[in-house]
């Protein structure tokens, strides 16, 4: 297993860095034994290993001993994961214990903070996302993102969507671009809401449908990968209850990471669940057995609701 | 008594009777221990007592400070013999001015006659009487005050309410402060621009191309019939202020744009400072430079390239104005990129835009109407400009739009119409206020525009 160090300091120049000497998913180890101390606090720096399945069938990106440091701060500790494509797997854990950390990792958004550091290995369909050569911004064409509070731009709703395509090229004439909103805004359930009021700003609509522009535009640009970072926490039951049912068919398309406090909507929306805590990733394994059958003590306490 | 004694006597028995208050409300409910019975905690006893001591005995002092010297005045006068009595206004104004000097030993412009002394020591014995009623007075209306409400201290007397509805007064009168000092410019700007509209037709200050300010003071006097089109004065203005926006606004913006966006922690952190620095010279120190650097520097690059540029030049002032408004145009730019909040940004970023698609595509429309906003305060500031312009761009009133020829500015007119001795009834020295609530008008319509447009703005994402 390699460990590739890299400290990025610039968006545009990223630090040279050296190649991965392995890419295969074949030697992520599988099925870790149980070492985990059974409280918080009790952690060390090395040792810890990951309970359950960090592995999947299909697996369209994978992390291999990721480490973020904010300055000092040790903020994900050796994390290994595999994303698998067209499924949706959920990251759960108490506040401040690194889900978001992680998922911003896998888009390099922590490119944008100056104090962070991330090591290990990242790869895409192969390729180390942390290599000299990845333009982080082509990266987060490829990986797109959707987050917590709805963010439309201050701009029309026909704009809002046709931003991505626009500054990617995607679209070469007019008819191609509307071609590209309308098709995003149909499969972000939005369209019929909105077709009539598309020059309408962005935040004239309501929280949910917001929400809802916001993956029209992220799928606007055609991504592989789309990281929601608690995309329903600033939503309604049932503005919920259509971006769920949203994810579930985007989920035929694209590999969704998806970063949650709600246990249900895990339950309701992932086929496999990660668990972290404090930095660690405690457990990850299906969904219908780490909230039927947690192996780690930890993760039943988070998920019987006794901390977090 | 001084004055001033007097009020360190009335504070020291204010102080004296926020004590005795507060003691009395604890004792009144038997001790500290008993405290939640009261109404109000202890102290707001002591700061109503303390209110009734002070307050109406400082506002007696004030009505009686103001009130005085007018009544004393009149009481002199009616003691004076007949004949001065009848003399004019101004000349009886004279007299009293005499007696006054006299009275306080300074020195007086005519003779020392019987009836003056005698007026003078009449002057100061009723000063004498008057201060000691005075201080007489007001100590017994604030032992008085403060007794009374001593007395009133009750669990049940709602003394924070009342304390509290006597500071949301002082507060009012203190916000008011500022605006009635605007209204008292604006009126006093207005009367005066008033009497200037009798002498000179609104329409040919408005509209007349020619400025030329200088009117006969004897009849026979020839070549300066004065004439007030004020016409160059405001191209001038707008040409200076042109120059200067078009230096500010641009640097300004990408110095804002640098600092909120690119530049890291360390530089931001140097770079602030020094750019408040700049905002912190004084602008006659900028005049030194426009006039004595840039001016000269202007002229000898222009006639190498065969311009004539004059030596005091429209580019030279409005050059040095651009760069002292860099820092306003920049710091509020900055406000309003860093108000555009990080969603926006993550947003952007997360779409795979650059640095620059995001600055541009999104960031810059979502803080435009608070750079608008800041621009407009930044052309009010140009425009009220004046001592660079005093100093570099010249007094002649060139009808001109060529930044490399003299022009004059509306501030710099009204600085050299009232410098020296004016007679205050020509139209000449009247014209500065005509030109001064011009300029009050337009300033401020760009004030209140532009801060509507900030306001705006806030609203959007607050």
């Amino acid at each position: 297993m390699t460990m590739t160090a890299m400290t990025e300091t610039s968006t545009d120049n990223p630090e040279p860095i050296p190649a991965p000497v392995t890419g295969s998913s074949k030697e992520v180890p599988v099925s870790r034994e149980i070492v985990l101390p059974a409280y918080p606090g009790q952690h060390t720096e090395l040792g810890e290993k990951t309970v359950g399945n960090v592995t999947c069938d299909n697996p369209f990106m994978i992390a291999e001993d990721v480490n973020v440091y904010y300055g000092d701060n040790h903020a994900i500790q050796h994390v290994s994961l595999e994303i698998g494509k067209k499924q949706v797997i959920a990251l759960i854990g108490p506040s401040g214990c690194g889900k978001s950390t992680f998922l911003r990792c896998l888009n390099r958004m922590n490119d944008t903070i100056e104090t962070a550091r991330v090591t290990g290995l990242i790869t895409l369909d192969g390729e180390d996302i942390y290599r000299k050569e990845q333009d982080p911004v082509a990266l987060r064409a490829r990986v797109g993102m959707v987050f917590q509070k709805p963010n439309p731009f201050p701009k029309s709703i026909y704009d809002n969507v046709a931003y991505g395509p626009r500054i990617h090229g995607l679209a070469v004439d007019r008819a191609e671009l509307d071609n590209i909103v309308f098709s995003s805004l149909e499969r972000a359930g939005l369209l019929k809401e909105v077709k009539d009021r598309l020059d309408e700003p962005g935040t004239s609509l309501s929280g949910g449908q917001q929400q809802r522009l916001c993956i029209a535009r992220t799928i606007a640009v055609n991504p592989e990968v789309i990281l929601m970072d608690e995309p329903c926490s600033a939503l309604d039951p049932i503005a919920t209850a259509r971006i769920e049912d949203l994810m579930d068919e985007l989920s035929e398309d694209y590999a969704i990471v998806i970063v949650t406090h709600s246990m249900q909507q895990a339950a309701r929306v992932s086929k496999r669940v990660a668990y972290f805590h404090l930095g660690l990733l405690v457990e990850v394994d299906e969904t219908n057995k780490i909230f039927t059958n947690p192996q780690h003590k930890l993760t039943e306490d988070y998920i019987t609701g006794r901390i977090g | 008594m001084q004055s001033a004694t007097l009020i360190l006597l009335l504070a020291f028995m204010a102080v004296v009777s926020f004590y005795f208050g507060r003691r009395r409300s604890l004792a009144i409910v038997g001790g500290p221990s008993h405290g939640p019975v009261l109404h109000s905690l202890p102290g707001y006893y002591g700061y109503y007592v303390a209110i009734w001591c002070a307050l109406p005995a400082l506002a007696l002092l004030a009505v009686w400070l103001f009130a005085e010297p007018r009544i004393i005045v009149a009481l002199v006068v009616n003691e004076l013999p007949e004949s001065y009595r009848s003399l004019s206004a101004g000349e009886l104004n004279l007299l009293i001015n005499n007696i006054q000097n006299l009275a306080s030993g300074d020195v007086v412009s005519s003779d020392i006659d019987r009836p003056l002394q005698d007026a003078a020591a009449s002057f100061n014995g009723y000063i004498e009487k008057s201060r000691q009623l005075l201080a007489a007075i007001s100590i017994s209306l604030a032992g008085l005050g403060g007794a009374l409400a001593w007395r009133r201290i009750r669990p049940e007397l709602r003394a924070r309410n009342r304390v509290e509805q006597v500071i949301r007064w002082m507060l009012i009168a203190a916000s008011s402060i500022a605006i009635l000092t605007t209204v008292g410019i604006v009126l006093s700007v207005l009367f005066e621009a008033i009497r200037f509209f009798q002498k000179v037709p609104l329409t040919e200050f408005l509209f007349g191309l020619n400025w030329s300010p200088q009117t006969a003071i004897r009849a026979d006097q020839v070549g300066s019939s004065g004439s007030f089109g004020a016409v160059p004065l405001f191209t001038g203005t707008l040409l200076i202020t042109g120059i200067a926006m078009f230096v500010a606004v641009p640097v300004g913006l990408m110095t804002a744009i640098y600092l909120a966006e690119y530049s890291s922690r360390r530089i931001r952190g140097i770079a602030k400072p020094l750019l408040e620095v700049l905002a912190g010279i004084p602008t006659v120190v900028y005049g030194f430079f426009a006039a004595l650097t840039v001016a000269p520097w202007i002229r000898n690059a222009g006639e190498s390239v065969g311009l004539t540029v004059a030596s005091e030049s429209a580019l030279a002032a409005g050059l040095v104005m651009g760069i002292m408004i860099i820092p306003l145009v920049s710091s509020l730019a900055d406000d309003a990129i860093n108000a555009v909040p990080s969603a926006m940004r993550d947003g952007a970023l997360g779409l795979g835009s650059t640095r620059s698609e995001t600055m541009t595509k999104v960031i810059l429309p979502a803080a435009l109407p608070g750079i608008v906003g800041g621009v407009l305060l930044a052309v009010s500031r140009a425009i009220g400009e004046t001592m660079i312009v005093v100093m570099a761009a010249g007094l002649a009133a060139n009808l001109t739009a060529n930044p490399f020829a003299a022009v004059t500015t509306v501030t710099v007119q009204i600085v050299t119409l009232l410098v020296g001795d004016q007679e205050f009834d020509s139209a000449k020295t009247l014209a500065a206020f005509a030109l001064g609530l011009m300029l009050f008008v337009v300033t401020l319509c760009l004030n209140v525009i532009g801060l509507s447009v900030v306001r705006k703005y806030r609203e959007q994402y607050d």
